[in-house]
């Protein structure tokens, strides 16, 4: 073994190609391109198929990792995915989306003194091999149970869900609200970091294993959860997301070409609003862009701006590099692309013109003090430090609440006091029998993968319900 | 496929009339809430709020002025063909109580919008008189209907052609001068619903309008549809569409519907241009 670690480390991580910034800051294609099949068997080789795997005890849903990479290694792409299935029903998503740096890839044991295994890489390649080159024959399903389940949101919790419960045998529904399934993976994540088709793909894999999605169904206005259980649903799971954007609040945040990264990224994503007139939803397509918060969305937020022709694009960030909570990536590939980072920096006032639209905004300069309540260290004004800043477009990335189109028309379901439904922590049981929950309107806004893990839970609980009772 | 069942081209093709098949929709609908329509695949999602819905036909009506790209395809549309999605009901109902005298005022196509309104209003006991007007006795629309709604319908238009020469607003003022009234209701174009608030806060009447800002979602999650009221900002499709009239910052609306104003005409003119060419 210490041999082989020796090596490992010695031998460096497999790159997966990409797109060259310059060209890649103005198309809307995927980014990476993906493994070839000789770098992927390449990249499975470092894998040191430890015995207590450190990467698995990181993974929320609890793959097996080391033995899809062996099997990888081994060249047998099919048993690679049908393994990867076990646990995870979307690890195309997951192999491109996930934060792998402080999950499986942060406890690798090569990571230790070298670059870790490159374990989304691998996990991605298995997904688009089986897509492109797979026999499409479905995983084995139980014998129908006649237990009917309703699934509220289509994002990645939703997915998680349906996919276990078809599988145990019982009926199972989708309900979306939008006019296309995915959720987050749809209207938030952008193209170029996660192709639509590949989730169109994920959708009609479950559809194929028997799950029905309907679409342009708004639980809570269209359908409540107690009508949908009039209508013989015999259990159902709320995976309806965040989904309330959040502003700052500062003067001026009404101006026209202020936009949240909620509605930003919908018209770009889930409306193609980067073809319009070719499509019929128009985009802003701002000069100078500013964009507000440093997580994924706010880095997918500036990365679309770019594309769109930007000549700048700022984010504008009230903490220091190092509390970014973006993945690695994404803030390596958005400064690739010309993005700048205008950190330790907070807006106070938006400025506007006549017209009412948006021609710059105030900020101050910021310093870090002690921690606060997140541990982070508390970003304190630096008195007199204010300085204007130009832009025609800012997309408001800040975070989400808790949307409360369902939970309101649900009296019998407890609400936490930010809005937030109640789960039991291990089952994902609501106070409402009958109904589970799970994801970003459980947590608050969080990562596909946690939302995953939830899902996870409450498909065990479900089925046990279905099969024993409450 | 949300199928339409019964199309109707009124004032001279420049509004229509859409019957559709929603029966979930219909059965769940309540007078001042509001669906989204996308025509097609590479559509845009249009608010409308509906100007009547049939829960036993399991249909919603929708009647929409041809204004841009997205209206105009609509306007494609024949009995028969279908919309590709339908999203509603959306935004909450209005708050239909008996308070005595009221005041139903309509403009545009926001009359269709007063319609299941008005009807509501004068069901539960209201005194109900309304108001509807437009530029000439062609572009009026729904007086029938509207007269079965109300206990009192008048109509005005700009050019005398037809009814009381002048604004609806003056015809109103005349009614709040004889007293009594406890409600106003008004919608139209935005500029229409910022005079008749600003007429009813001098006589102190509640009012009450509905507004259709630009949106995305309608679910409350882009929050493109923000209006401030009461120097609060509100998102107008799940806190609205419906709010007091006397809190409405209406210029700020006006600015915020103006966002993609050349987009939409350089969108328009080139379906236009294609649509001409056919």
């Amino acid at each position: 073994m210490a041999d082989k670690i020796e090596k490992t480390e010695k031998k460096s991580r497999v790159a997966m190609p990409e797109q060259d910034p310059k060209v890649r800051a103005r198309n809307f294609l995927e980014v990476p391109t993906g493994y070839t099949v000789k770098m992927a068997q390449e990249e499975a080789e470092r894998c040191l198929q430890c015995k207590k795997p450190g990467c698995m005890t990181g993974c929320p849903v609890g793959v097996n990792i080391p033995a899809f990479i062996d099997l990888i290694a081994q060249g047998d792409m099919t048993a690679a995915i049908r393994s990867l299935w076990q646990q995870n029903a979307l690890p195309a998503v997951c192999g491109r989306v996930c934060p792998q740096e402080i999950q499986c890839e942060g406890n690798c044991i090569v990571g230790k003194k070298g670059e870790p295994v490159a374990i989304g890489n691998l996990e991605r390649f298995c997904a688009d091999y089986e897509r492109e080159h797979g026999t499409g024959e479905l995983p084995p399903k139980q014998p129908p149970t006649g237990k009917k389940v309703a699934v509220v949101g289509s994002g990645p919790s939703g997915l998680t869900v349906a996919g276990d419960l078809i599988t145990k045998g019982h009926d199972v529904t989708i309900l979306e609200a939008f006019h296309k399934p995915g959720g987050v993976l749809v209207y938030g994540i952008p193209e170029f970091r996660l192709p639509k088709a590949i989730v169109a793909n994920e959708v009609s894999f479950l559809e194929r294993l028997g799950v029905k999605v309907v679409c342009n169904a708004v639980v809570g206005r269209t359908v409540s959860l107690d009508e949908l259980f009039a209508e013989g649903y015999d259990a159902i799971y709320v995976g309806v997301g965040a989904g309330l954007p959040k502003f700052l609040n500062i003067p001026g945040e009404n101006y026209v070409g202020i936009l949240s990264a909620n509605e930003y990224l919908t018209r770009a994503n889930l409306m193609k609003a980067y073809k319009y007139p070719d499509v019929d939803t128009p985009i802003p397509k701002g000069k100078n862009v500013v964009v507000l918060g440093a997580g994924n969305v706010a880095m997918d937020s500036a990365r679309t701006a770019m594309r769109l022709g930007a000549e700048s694009v700022k984010i504008v960030y009230r903490r220091s590099r190092e509390e970014m909570p973006a993945r690695g990536a994404e803030i390596h590939h958005a400064q690739e692309e010309g993005i700048e980072l205008f950190l330790l920096t907070n807006p106070t006032r938006y400025i506007g013109n006549d017209q009412g639209r948006l021609t710059g905004m105030e900020c101050l300069r910021m310093e870090l003090g002690e921690p606060d309540s997140s541990g982070r260290r508390r970003p304190v004004a630096v008195k007199g430090s204010e300085f204007m800043l130009d832009c025609d477009l800012c997309i408001v990335a800040v975070g989400s609440g808790a949307n409360p189109l369902l939970t309101s028309e649900t009296a019998d379901m407890k609400l936490n006091k930010w809005g937030y439904i109640i789960t039991d922590q291990a089952t994902g049981k609501t106070t409402k029998k009958g109904v589970w929950a799970g994801g970003d309107i459980v947590t608050g806004a969080a990562t596909v993968i946690l939302a995953m893990g939830a899902g996870r839970q409450a498909a065990n609980s479900i089925h046990d319900y279905l099969t024993f009772g409450w | 496929m949300f199928k339409i069942v019964r199309r109707k081209e009124m004032t001279g093709g420049t509004v229509i009339l859409n019957e559709i098949e929603a029966p979930l929709i219909a059965k769940k609908a309540r007078p001042g809430q509001f669906v989204i329509l996308k025509a097609n695949e590479d559509g845009e999602r249009i608010p409308l709020t509906m100007a009547d819905t049939d829960p036993v036909k399991g249909t919603i009506t929708i009647i929409y002025m041809v204004v841009g790209k997205s209206t105009a395809l609509f306007k494609t549309l024949q009995e028969g063909d279908s919309y590709q999605d339908v999203i509603g009901p959306l935004g909450k109902a209005t708050h239909l109580e008996k308070v005595g005298k009221v005041i139903c005022i309509g403009g545009g196509t926001g009359v269709a919008v007063l319609h299941p309104i008005t009807r509501g209003l004068k069901q539960v006991g209201n005194d109900v008189t309304c108001i509807i007007g437009a530029r000439n006795k062609d572009l009026l629309i729904l007086e029938d209907e509207m007269r079965n709604a109300s206990n009192d319908l008048r109509v005005c238009t700009d050019d005398g052609s037809y009814g009381h020469h002048g604004f609806v607003t003056q015809v109103m003022e005349d009614v709040l001068k004889q007293g009594d009234v406890k409600l106003v209701v008004g919608i139209g174009p935005v500029p229409m619903m910022k005079a008749v608030s600003n007429i009813t806060k001098q006589y102190n009447v509640a009012t009450m309008v509905s507004l259709n800002p630009i949106m995305v979602d309608g679910t409350g999650m882009c929050g493109g549809c923000r209006v401030t009221v009461g120097g609060e900002t509100k998102f107008a499709c799940v806190d609205g569409p419906e709010f007091d009239g006397h809190l409405v910052d209406f210029d700020e609306l006006i600015m915020r519907l103006r966002a993609y104003q050349e987009e939409e005409k350089e969108c328009h003119s080139k379906f236009c241009l294609i649509r001409d060419a056919k």
